[in-house]
């Protein structure tokens, strides 16, 4: 084992298997501390924002603030029931891609409420660039559960003909973008939509995710460039879940206080968010996607989470983190702090919680085995073999008909 | 019909679309005012406004990207890659996502999209602003690269490509954007102004994709060629005394079969060439292709008239730059060949 003192700084994570994770040193500013300044305020206006943190669900699962974004219970029973469902639609699929079911997954444990509570402060009809862990986007804008699961086993009824490894889907219908496996790459484009959406006049709003690892990329700093020149209807997401695979995210921050403060070079209104606050990141996109439809231009939020589980089924975070650091997270559960503030409200209890996770337990239960009705990946039937050939081009050439013919299909 | 330059029929192409459609919008480093480092988006941005003609930000990936974004949303974007060699930043989003859309998405989403370059060597460039990169984009499914050798087919092939509903990538040959160019560094400038193909109909028209052309027809040897070395086949076919059939390919990828394999099937034999430099290059997939399908009509081995395996040259441009002279040589080898 190399024991020199290395010449140059390597980060590494502050805690490794076998330490126990102590986030003490985090500065995480009180709930409700944040002022939610004017939706047309300039970019440079928001560093306050960038460098503290936008949070409405207090120690006392209380929402304080000028941030709180007052919502009915229904709604927030509502956001707790997509959360509940990406969780348990997430573990299902997990146990079966264990079983031999798919061939990947990846779960958003812990992650919940970006998704969740971003889509449900947009608008449907407005446009997503999600990354690979926003499953939870897809369950607030109610796509069939079967038809996700279709794609993920890959099987007859896979809208993407199998073409994509699972949770990478893609659902035009739903203004829902194909999720590329390529780290950032839909960030710029997601501004060239938003500027198509201006070009056609619609008020439509677009909104990208990235995670924190992917801000290194070129693409990050495109679409920040973009964005800001052409002060575009975009809202740009980094869910900073503290790692990249294996890899912290003090690996892409650098000497940045926070992920946040990267946006006011550019001078777009930025802000760094409670990611597993519900209320919090729900204020924060219904801003920002205020600010953009009013033709306030761009907003570059990030926001503040832990990944709870492994990047994918590819990994296994005790290899290179602690088990228990997930617990220790301090920012606690997403939906343990929207189920607590629901029951500080009375308008929640254990009971209804417990009859909620049954109910959606068997509903992914139910739905999976409607999904391997139409095949699996192992048994199919999956899309017919010949349809590798097409939607290469809008018409196949001869190259592609002769290799057809080369493979006997 | 009116004479015109590539330039004016390029600019003419983009006008005529812009006109024709209000979802064609052009865009690049220096495209928008100023009308492009050669003049090809010249006028546009006055005619047509800043929103559908504009001037980018020195990144090729977020322009590439933008024009994603934009041609999934329902536009058809025209983007312009300032020089074919500034445009690997924007390799993965071309790669990956614009050339995989309509595939990956199973045709939810697709990306009529044009990305315009100035390509290609013979202008003292030096080895930043004359690469012939095009083997690159001919191994990506999904993408077509055109590159026209004229005005004429510079302005239907253009319009062709942005009224096609995949993505093109769409080289000009800038040692041509004046006038044609025989191959001999010390002869005297061309204008298009004397060349048929510098006719070109004022009103919209297209030369279709896919689609080859024999543009000097022979009955010894095929030679095929696209861009600015069609004129140097044609001019050392003349010179050389040999009967040679000259093709313009026009599109690479995908090619067309059917008009080279007729040609080499009548002549039995073939010279395949490129300004790139030779190892892996579109050439090589050529005599490849050629043997596999006319093998037993072959009467010599193919040739390759090429670059070398070297950056491109600013001071010996004219010792790398496969010239008159090497395609004459090769008209006489292979002549000679067995």
């Amino acid at each position: 084992m190399a024991t020199n003192e290395p010449r140059y700084r390597v980060p590494v994570p502050n805690f490794r298997p076998g330490d126990e994770p102590d986030f003490s040193h985090l500065n995480i500013p009180a709930a409700g501390d944040a002022k939610r300044p004017s939706v047309d305020v300039e970019g440079r206006e928001t560093t306050a924002l960038a460098l503290g943190m936008v949070r409405v669900l207090d120690h006392n699962h209380q929402a304080v603030g000028e941030w709180n974004p007052e919502l009915d219970p229904d709604v927030l029973r509502e956001g707790l029931r997509h959360m509940v469902l990406t969780r348990v639609y997430d573990e299902r699929m997990q146990k079966l891609q264990r079983q031999g079911k798919m061939s990947f997954y990846m779960k958003s444990t812990g992650e919940e409420a970006v998704s969740v509570a971003g889509a449900m402060a947009l608008k449907n009809s407005d446009m997503v660039f999600p990354s690979y862990r926003q499953q939870g986007i897809l369950f607030a804008r109610g796509r069939d559960i079967v038809d996700m699961m279709c794609h993920c086993i890959s099987n007859s009824k896979d809208n993407l003909k199998g073409r994509q490894l699972p949770v990478h889907y893609t659902w035009a219908e739903g203004n829902f973008f194909s999720i590329s496996g390529n780290l950032g790459t839909q960030f710029p484009q997601a501004v060239g939509w938003a500027m198509a959406a201006r070009y056609k006049s619609t008020d439509q709003v677009t909104a990208s995710w990235i995670g924190d690892g992917t801000t290194a990329e070129g693409d990050f700093h495109g679409a920040l460039t973009l964005a800001s020149t052409y002060k575009a209807p975009v809202i740009l997401n980094v869910v900073n879940n503290q790692f990249a695979i294996s890899t912290h995210q003090n690996m892409a921050i650098g000497e940045a206080p926070t992920f946040a403060m990267k946006g006011l070079g550019y001078g777009i209104a930025s802000m760094r968010v409670d990611g597993n606050d519900f209320l919090a990141v729900y204020a924060a996109m219904q801003w920002a996607a205020e600010r953009a439809r009013n033709g306030h231009g761009p907003t570059y939020v990030e926001y503040f989470s832990y990944r709870a589980d492994a990047h994918s089924t590819s990994d296994d975070p005790s290899g290179y983190r602690p088990k228990t650091e997930a617990r220790a997270w301090p920012l606690g559960d997403p939906i343990e702090r929207l189920k607590n503030h629901l029951i500080g409200l009375g308008e929640w209890d254990e009971e209804r919680h417990e009859a909620l996770d049954k109910e959606l337990n068997e509903l992914v239960v139910k739905s999976y085995k409607e999904a391997e009705s139409f095949g699996t990946l192992h048994d199919g039937p999956l899309s017919p073999i010949p349809s590798i050939f097409e939607d290469v081009f809008e018409d196949q050439d001869w190259r592609l008909i002769r290799q057809r013919q080369d493979l006997g299909v | 019909m009116a004479k015109m330059n590539m330039i004016q029929a390029l600019n003419s192409a983009l006008d005529i679309a812009m006109e024709n459609d209000p979802n064609v919008v052009s865009f690049g480093e220096d495209t928008g005012y100023f009308g492009g480092v050669f003049r090809v988006t010249a006028g546009l941005q006055d005619k047509y406004g800043l929103d559908r003609s504009f001037d980018t930000p020195i990144n090729e990936a977020a322009i590439a990207a933008m024009a994603i974004g934009m041609a999934a949303n329902g536009l058809r974007p025209v983007a312009e890659i300032q020089f074919s060699d500034y445009i690997f930043p924007a390799f993965d989003q071309i790669v990956n996502e614009m050339t995989r859309l309509r595939y990956r998405s199973a045709g939810q989403y697709t990306q009529p999209i044009v990305l315009r370059s100035p390509w290609g060597g013979g202008i003292r460039g030096g080895q930043t602003h004359s690469m012939s990169p095009e083997a690159f984009f001919t191994h990506i499914p999904g993408l077509r690269v055109v590159i026209p050798s004229n005005p004429y087919d510079a302005k239907g092939l253009l319009l062709a490509s942005i009224e096609n509903n995949d993505p093109v990538v769409f080289f000009e040959p800038k040692r041509m954007y004046n006038g044609p160019f025989d191959g001999k560094a010390d002869g005297a400038l061309a204008s298009w102004a004397n060349h048929p193909k510098g006719e070109v109909p004022e009103g919209h028209y297209t030369v279709p994709l896919d689609t080859a052309e024999v543009v000097r027809e022979g009955n010894d040897v095929t030679v095929l060629a696209y861009g600015t070395l069609v004129h140097v086949a044609l001019s050392a076919a003349e010179k050389s005394g040999v009967d040679a059939e000259v093709i313009d390919l026009k599109t690479l990828t995908p090619y067309d079969i059917d008009t080279i394999t007729t040609s080499v099937k009548k002549t039995g034999r073939c010279i395949v060439s490129q300004e790139a430099p030779r190892t892996s290059g579109f050439a090589a997939e050529l005599s490849a292709q050629i043997q596999e399908d006319c093998f037993y009509a072959l009467e010599a081995p193919i040739y390759r008239v090429t670059g070398w395996d070297t950056p491109y040259p600013h001071a010996h441009e004219w010792s790398y730059f496969p010239g008159q002279d090497r395609f004459i040589n090769a008209l006489k080898s292979v002549m000679e060949a067995a």
